[in-house]
């Protein structure tokens, strides 16, 4: 899965940075996220702290995932120290032809993202018996 | 042999250099790497926030994917500590990974709070991945008002 938007270096993970589209203003931070290959396709795992579930927004557009968090958090207290802050996520990555968009799922807990994006059927491998004649 | 260490004469450099300044070898004037990769594995963790108000202390901490089971909070005087398990990715063979930025394991922090806080009263939540702790401050640490009396 090719990177649309460039990981956030671990260092400055605690930093938000600027969209690179000029036409969006708001300050976000790309997720970490972890990709592994299954049998069935691949999986996609991101940590969004402070994400709930209707601040989740997925897509999938001309090949193109988009993982938007929106970040709802009260913070009680006037601040002593700050180590993050905690601003919205997004993260894009181009698709291979090969994932089945229809059939993708996700599944929130605490914080941590799981999307599956199952292979199509066209390009699972086929393994074909040859018969003695 | 002759394949010749790259480095090693920036070894022998460096190893001049701190003679002349006057450091003894062995002990470099440059701080000693903590994890051969910087960043994730040296950096500490969970992050955290600390706020106040007159009544309370929170500590909020970025920890998405906590085991909630092994999850620890010690109070010690002014002393918060955090240790617990982030759960890593189970059972996937390592060319199996496309990318892998996520840190997870093991971990324990201690964060120095602003006052003594009453460790019988202290409250956790967990929820979306975000650990917030509200501290109520001890008696003794709380501000009084104090009335002024004209004579």
């Amino acid at each position: 899965m090719a990177e649309k938007t460039v990981a956030t270096p671990v260092e400055a993970a605690g930093q938000a940075s600027e969209k690179e589209t000029t036409r969006a203003e708001e300050r976000y931070i790309a997720p970490p996220v972890d990709i592994y290959e299954t049998p069935d396709g691949l999986t996609l795992v991101a940590d969004l702290p402070g994400v709930p579930v209707d601040g989740m927004n997925i897509q999938v557009k001309e090949g193109i995932l988009t993982i938007e968090g929106n970040v709802k958090v009260e913070s009680p207290g006037t601040p002593v120290y700050r180590e993050y802050e905690l601003v919205n996520f997004f993260r894009q990555f181009q698709l291979a032809d090969t994932v089945d968009t229809d059939r993708i799922t996700a599944q929130l807990r605490n914080g941590v993202l799981e999307l599956t994006l199952p292979k199509a059927e066209a390009a699972k491998p086929k393994t074909i018996k040859v018969e003695l004649g | 042999m002759s394949w010749r260490n790259p480095w090693s004469e920036l070894e022998v450099l460096r190893r001049e250099l701190d003679r002349a300044l006057g450091i003894e070898p062995g002990r470099s004037s440059t701080p000693p790497r903590v994890a051969f990769l910087p960043g994730r594995a040296a950096r500490a963790y969970p992050l955290t926030n600390v706020s106040e108000d007159t009544e309370n202390i929170y500590v909020q901490a970025l920890a998405p994917g906590l085991d909630t089971d092994k999850l620890e909070l010690t109070v010690l005087g002014n002393a918060l500590t955090i240790s617990g398990v982030k759960k890593g990715i189970e059972g996937v063979r390592p060319e199996a990974f496309h990318r892998s930025e996520r840190a997870a394991g093991r971990f324990v922090r201690s964060i120095e709070l602003p006052s003594e806080v009453d460790a019988d009263r202290v409250t956790a939540r967990y929820a979306s991945g975000l650990l917030t702790i509200t501290l109520p401050r001890a008696a003794a640490a709380r501000p009084r008002q104090v009335q002024v009396t004209l004579g």
